[in-house]
C-alpha cells in the first residue's frame, strides 16, 4: 500500500472494487477472471510488486516502454532536475528541450528524415504520420496488413485491425486497405490503382505476434511503394529503441523510410511522448502551414529532456553490446526449453530481443501468461493471436537476471502445457 | 560520466566475462600471445607518453617494465595453465578453475601503462574481464593503452567488452564502481587511501599498501657492489617503483666508506644547510611534494636551491635517527635517499624496523651481506614479507630481478592491511572448485584424464549481430509464416539478404 504524503492508496480490494465501479469494469473482469490479481504497486529496474508484496519481472515492460527498465535512475534524475525549471512548455513556440530532442532523433535517424513533428503518444503520432503522407502525396488511401495494430486515435485505428474500429463505428474500408503480410502480390495488387498515400507497417507486427518479414518482404514493399509513389511509414513504436540490436529494425533492411514513427519507451517510461520523423517531402506541409497540425501535450517539455536521456543512454555503446549478448543468451536458452516440449511449444520468432513463442493451440499464450505470472513473470498474450506470447526482454538486463527469467520461464511453459492439453478448456 | 553510466561498462564487463570464463585454454594462449605482442610493440611510445603526460620517471626504464609486463609476463607463465581441469591423483581430487569475473583495476599514477599491461595480462591469462580506473593524472596514456590492448585481445577472439577503461575516471566514480555489487574484485595499488577505500567497499580488493624500503648494508658486504645496486636501483625510473629503496643504514665503522664508494658512483651527499633546503622543498607540510615523484635528482636539486655536479643520479641525505618527525624517513618516490649510521647490527635491525613502520609495514626491504645468519636474523625481526639480498630492490622485489613473482602489486598482508601476502600473479584471481573422492577410494583419476568442460558458447569476440531468426534458421520458424513458399526459394533469398545485411553491418562496429 502506497502511504505518501499526497496520496494514500485504499487497500487492494478496495482498489480492484473502485476500478470496476469508476473506472474500467470489462478490464477489470477479465484480469479477474484470468487468475491475474494484479495491482502494480512498487517498480523498479525490471521488477514490479502487486500490492499484495508478489515481486513478478517485467517481460512486457507495456511494449517497449520500460526498455530501460521502471524508473530508470538517470531518466528520472533528468526529470527531476527539469522540473525545477520547466514545465510542459508552450507548443506554439521554439523550445530549448523540443530543439535539442528534435536534432538528436534527426542525427540518430535512418539517412533521409529531417523533421520531427511530436504527439503525446503513439497513436497521434500515427495520425500525423498518415496526415503528412496524405497532404504531400494529395491522395487518401492507406495501406496496411491485417491483423496490424497503429493505435487507437482516428486515422490510427481505421488503419489497424477492425478488432477495435469496427466496434466505434471507426472503420473506414473505402480509403482504408488491409492485405496479407508477407504477401508481395497482394500488395502489388492493393496498390496497383496508383490511388494510395501511404503503405505503413510495423517492422516486426508486434500485436499480431511479432511474425517476422519474411526477407525481402520489407525491401519488396518499399519498391512497390516507389513505383507508384506511396511513402513508407515505418512504424517502430515497438520494434525501434535497440530492441532488435539496431537503434531502429528498419536499419537492419535496405530501406530509407519516409516517415519513421516512434513512442512508447522514447521516453523511458517516465513522460509521455511520441514522434514521426518526416523526410523533406513527407514534412513540407511544416514549412507551408507551421500550424496545420497542433498539440498541446504533444512535444511537452518534460517529455522531451525524458527522451533526451533515454536516447543517449540507449544509443551509448555499452547498451549495443549488451543487446547483442542478451539476445545470444535467450536464443541459445530458449531452443532448450523448445527443443524439450516441441510439441507444445511450437516455434520462435525472435530479431534481437523481440520474441514471439509460439504454441499448439489457438488461445496458448493465455495458458503461458498465467502460469508465467504463477511463477514470478509477466508476459503478455499477443492480442491478435493468442497462440503466441509477446516476450520482450528490456535492454538493460544483468546476465544473473536473464539466467533467473529463464528459469522460471522453463518451468512456467512446462507447467501449464498438460493444462492446456485438456479438451475443452479455456482461459479467461 | 555518471556513476550510472559507469555502472553500464560493469554491466556489459558481466557478460563478457561469462562469456570469456568458457573459453578453453588454447583460446586463452591465444588471446593472451596478441595482446602481449601488441603490448610490447608500443612499449617505447607508451613510457614517452607517460613519462610527457605525468613528468615522472624515465623512458628507457619504462620502456624496460613496459616489455617486462608484457613479454616478459608472458615468458614467465607460458606453461603455465589456469583454464585446464587439474588432477591430483594421491589426493583423489579433480580441480577446475573458475575465474573472479569482472575484476576492477585502480592503476596508479607513478607507473600507469606498465600497471595496465600487468592486470590485463593476468585477467587475461585467468578469463577474468577488467575494467581499468586509471589515474587522472595519466588519463590519456592509460585510456590509449587500454583501448590498444582491447582492440588486440578482441582482434585475437576475446570477448568484446573483457578489457574497458572508464575515460573520464573520477574520485567519485571510483568509489561507487568499487562498492557496486557488479564488482567481483578489486585490484588497488595505490596510497593507503585507496586501499583503504577498497577494503571498505563491501567487495573482496587484492589491494596493497604503500613501500617504505629500508635497505642495510653489513660490514661482510661487498660494499662497491652494494653500492652500484642501490644507486642503480634508485636510479631506475626516478624510483617510482614502491620498492625503491628509502633508507640506507650502515654501522658507523663502515660510514665513511660508503660514503666514499656513494660519491663514486654518482651520489650527491647533502650534509647540513643542503639537506634543509631539500626536506623543504620536498616535504609541504609533512607530505610529499607530488612534483618531485619521479623526477631526476638534478631538477629535484635545482628546485631546493642546492648545487650539485651535471651528473648526480641519487641525492643522499644523511639523517640521525629513525623518528617520525624525520622527514627523511618517509617514502619519497624519487631518486632521494636517506643515509643513517648505527653502532650496531642491533640497532641497524631496529632502524630498519622503524623504516618500515613508519609508513612501508608488510612491504619490502634489502640487504647486502655475506652472511646467511644475519639475512634469517633481519627476515625475522623486520615486518615485512619480501627481503632481497645483494641485488637492487626496485627490480629486486618487483621479481624482474629476482625469482619472485614479476609483479606491479606487492602485497603488503595482514602486516600492512592486505589480504594479499605475496606479489599479484595470476594464480590470484583464479579460484578452483574441487572434485573429491574420499581418499580411500581406488580411483587414479584416469578418466577424467583429457577431459575438458570449457567450450565456447559464443561465436567469437561478440555474438552475432542479432538477425531475424528466419534469416538464420528457416527451419524453427513455422506457423504460416512460410506457408507456400518452397525451402529453395527461401534459401536463395536468406543468401542475398544476409549477403546485403553483411554489406550493411560491416562498417556498423557494434551497433
Amino acid at each position: 500500500m502506497f502511504d505518501g504524503n499526497t496520496f494514500q492508496s485504499p487497500a487492494k480490494s478496495e482498489v480492484i472494487s473502485d476500478s470496476e465501479t469508476y473506472w474500467n469494469p470489462g478490464k477489470t473482469r477479465f484480469w479477474t477472471a484470468a487468475g491475474i490479481d494484479l495491482v502494480i504497486d512498487r517498480r523498479e529496474g525490471y521488477y514490479l510488486w502487486d500490492m499484495g508484496g508478489k515481486r513478478l519481472i517485467d517481460l512486457h515492460l507495456n511494449g517497449g516502454t520500460y526498455n530501460l527498465g521502471h524508473r530508470n535512475p538517470e531518466v528520472m534524475a533528468a526529470v527531476i532536475d527539469a522540473m525545477g525549471r520547466f514545465d510542459m512548455g508552450n507548443h506554439h513556440f521554439p523550445s530549448m528541450t523540443r530543439a535539442a530532442l528534435s536534432r538528436a532523433l534527426i542525427e540518430t535517424a535512418p539517412n533521409g528524415l529531417t523533421r520531427v513533428a511530436f504527439g503525446s503518444g503513439g497513436g497521434e503520432a500515427v495520425d500525423i504520420a498518415l496526415k503528412s503522407a496524405r497532404h504531400a502525396t494529395q491522395k487518401r488511401k492507406i495501406v496496411s496488413v491485417v491483423k496490424a495494430y497503429h493505435g487507437h486515435t482516428g486515422l490510427a485505428l481505421a488503419t489497424g485491425d477492425d478488432r477495435f474500429g469496427k466496434f466505434f463505428l471507426s472503420d473506414r474500408t473505402d480509403e482504408f486497405v488491409q492485405v496479407p503480410f508477407n504477401d508481395l502480390t497482394a500488395m502489388e495488387t492493393a496498390l496497383a490503382g496508383g490511388d494510395v498515400a501511404a503503405v505503413i507497417l510495423e517492422t516486426i507486427p508486434a500485436t499480431y505476434g511479432f511474425p517476422l518479414p519474411q526477407p525481402g518482404y520489407i525491401e519488396g514493399v518499399k519498391r512497390l511503394c516507389e513505383r507508384v509513389d506511396a511513402l513508407y511509414i515505418a512504424d517502430e513504436v515497438q520494434t525501434g529503441l535497440m530492441r532488435t540490436g539496431a537503434l531502429w529494425a528498419i536499419e537492419k533492411h535496405d530501406v530509407r523510410p519516409d516517415i519513421l514513427v516512434t513512442g512508447k519507451g522514447l521516453s523511458g517510461g517516465m513522460y509521455p511522448i511520441a514522434a514521426a520523423l518526416l523526410s523533406d517531402r513527407a514534412g513540407a506541409w511544416l514549412d507551408e502551414d507551421g500550424f496545420a497540425h497542433m498539440s498541446t501535450f504533444g512535444g511537452a517539455e518534460l517529455g522531451c529532456i525524458a527522451a533526451l536521456k533515454t536516447l543517449e543512454i540507449t544509443t551509448r555503446p555499452e547498451v549495443g553490446l549488451m543487446v547483442h549478448y542478451v539476445s545470444d543468451f535467450f536464443a541459445t536458452g530458449l531452443a532448450e526449453i523448445h527443443a524439450d516440449c516441441p510439441d507444445w511449444f511450437v516455434g520462435i520468432r525472435q530479431n534481437g530481443l523481440i520474441f514471439g513463442l509460439e504454441f499448439n493451440h489457438p488461445e496458448g499464450a493465455k495458458y503461458v501468461m498465467r502460469s508465467l505470472y504463477e511463477h514470478g513473470v509477466w508476459a503478455i498474450f499477443s492480442t491478435l493471436d493468442p497462440a503466441v506470447l509477446q516476450f520482450k526482454p528490456g535492454i538493460l538486463l544483468s546476465p544473473e537476471l536473464c539466467d533467473e527469467i529463464l528459469g522460471r520461464v522453463g518451468i512456467a511453459v512446462r507447467a501449464c502445457r498438460d493444462e492446456a492439453a485438456r479438451p475443452g478448456r479455456r482461459v479467461s | 560520466m555518471t556513476p550510472e553510466r559507469a555502472g553500464l561498462v560493469l554491466e556489459q564487463a558481466r557478460w563478457a566475462a561469462r562469456a570469456f570464463e568458457t573459453y578453453d585454454a588454447a583460446s586463452v594462449s591465444r588471446i593472451v600471445e596478441a595482446t602481449a605482442e601488441a603490448a610490447d610493440l608500443a612499449a617505447t611510445k607508451y613510457a614517452e607518453w607517460a613519462v610527457r603526460e605525468t613528468g615522472m620517471g624515465v623512458v628507457a626504464d619504462k620502456v624496460a617494465k613496459n616489455k617486462a609486463c608484457s613479454s616478459g609476463l608472458v615468458d614467465e607463465y607460458r606453461n603455465r595453465d589456469f583454464v585446464s581441469p587439474r588432477l591430483d591423483p594421491d589426493r583423489r581430487v579433480i580441480e577446475l578453475p573458475r575465474p573472479a569475473g569482472v575484476v576492477l583495476g585502480v592503476v596508479p599514477t607513478t607507473n600507469p601503462v606498465a600497471s595496465i599491461y600487468f592486470k590485463v595480462l593476468l585477467c587475461l591469462m585467468t578469463r577474468n574481464a577488467i575494467v581499468i580506473a586509471p589515474h587522472p593524472r595519466a588519463k590519456d596514456c592509460s585510456v590509449d593503452a587500454a583501448r590498444l590492448l582491447a582492440a588486440a585481445a578482441e582482434a585475437a577472439g576475446a570477448p568484446r567488452g573483457v578489457i574497458q577503461v572508464l575515460e573520464e575516471p573520477s574520485i567519485p566514480i571510483m568509489e561507487a564502481l568499487m562498492s557496486d555489487p557488479r564488482t567481483d574484485v578489486i585490484l588497488a595499488t595505490g596510497g593507503s587511501a585507496v586501499v583503504r577505500a577498497a577494503y571498505s567497499s563491501g567487495n573482496p580488493a587484492l589491494s596493497v599498501g604503500p613501500g617504505n624500503v629500508p635497505t642495510f648494508i653489513d660490514a661482510s658486504a661487498d660494499l662497491p657492489a652494494a653500492v652500484r645496486e642501490i644507486l642503480a636501483s634508485k636510479a631506475f625510473d626516478n624510483s617510482v617503483l614502491c620498492t625503491n629503496e628509502s633508507v640506507l643504514v650502515v654501522e658507523r665503522s663502515v660510514g665513511p666508506a660508503v660514503r666514499r664508494e656513494l660519491q663514486r658512483a654518482g651520489a650527491a651527499i647533502l650534509d647540513g644547510e643542503d639537506g634543509v633546503r631539500l626536506r623543504r622543498a620536498m616535504f609541504d607540510g609533512g607530505n610529499l611534494n607530488p612534483e618531485v615523484i619521479g623526477r631526476d635528482a638534478t631538477w629535484i636539486a635545482q628546485l631546493a636551491g642546492v648545487s650539485v655536479p651535471r651528473s648526480t643520479r641519487v641525492l643522499v641525505v644523511p639523517f640521525a635517527h629513525v623518528v617520525d618527525e624525520e622527514l627523511m624517513t618517509h617514502e619519497k618516490l624519487s631518486p632521494v635517499l636517506g643515509l643513517v649510521e648505527v653502532d650496531s647490527v642491533a640497532a641497524a635491525f631496529e632502524a630498519c624496523r622503524a623504516v618500515v613502520s613508519i609508513g612501508g609495514a608488510g612491504h619490502s626491504a634489502s640487504i647486502h651481506t655475506e652472511d646467511p645468519r644475519m639475512v634469517m636474523d633481519f627476515a625475522a625481526r623486520v615486518p615485512v614479507l619480501r627481503l632481497t639480498v645483494n641485488v637492487g630492490n626496485s627490480a629486486g622485489s618487483s621479481g624482474l630481478t629476482t625469482g619472485l613473482a614479476p609483479s606491479m602489486t606487492l602485497g603488503t598482508g595482514f602486516m600492512g592491511g592486505s589480504s594479499l601476502g605475496a606479489n599479484l600473479q595470476p594464480s590470484h584471481l583464479v579460484n578452483w572448485t574441487a572434485c573429491a573422492y574420499a581418499t580411500a577410494s581406488v580411483n587414479d583419476l584416469e578418466a577424467y584424464r583429457g577431459l575438458n568442460p570449457w567450450r565456447l558458447t559464443t561465436g567469437g569476440p561478440v555474438p552475432p549481430w542479432p538477425v531475424a531468426s528466419n534469416l538464420h534458421e528457416p527451419e524453427l520458424i513455422q506457423s504460416g509464416a512460410h506457408a507456400g513458399v518452397s525451402a529453395a526459394l527461401i534459401e536463395q533469398i536468406r543468401r542475398l539478404v544476409v549477403e546485403e545485411l553483411e554489406g550493411l553491418v560491416g562498417g556498423a562496429g557494434s551497433g
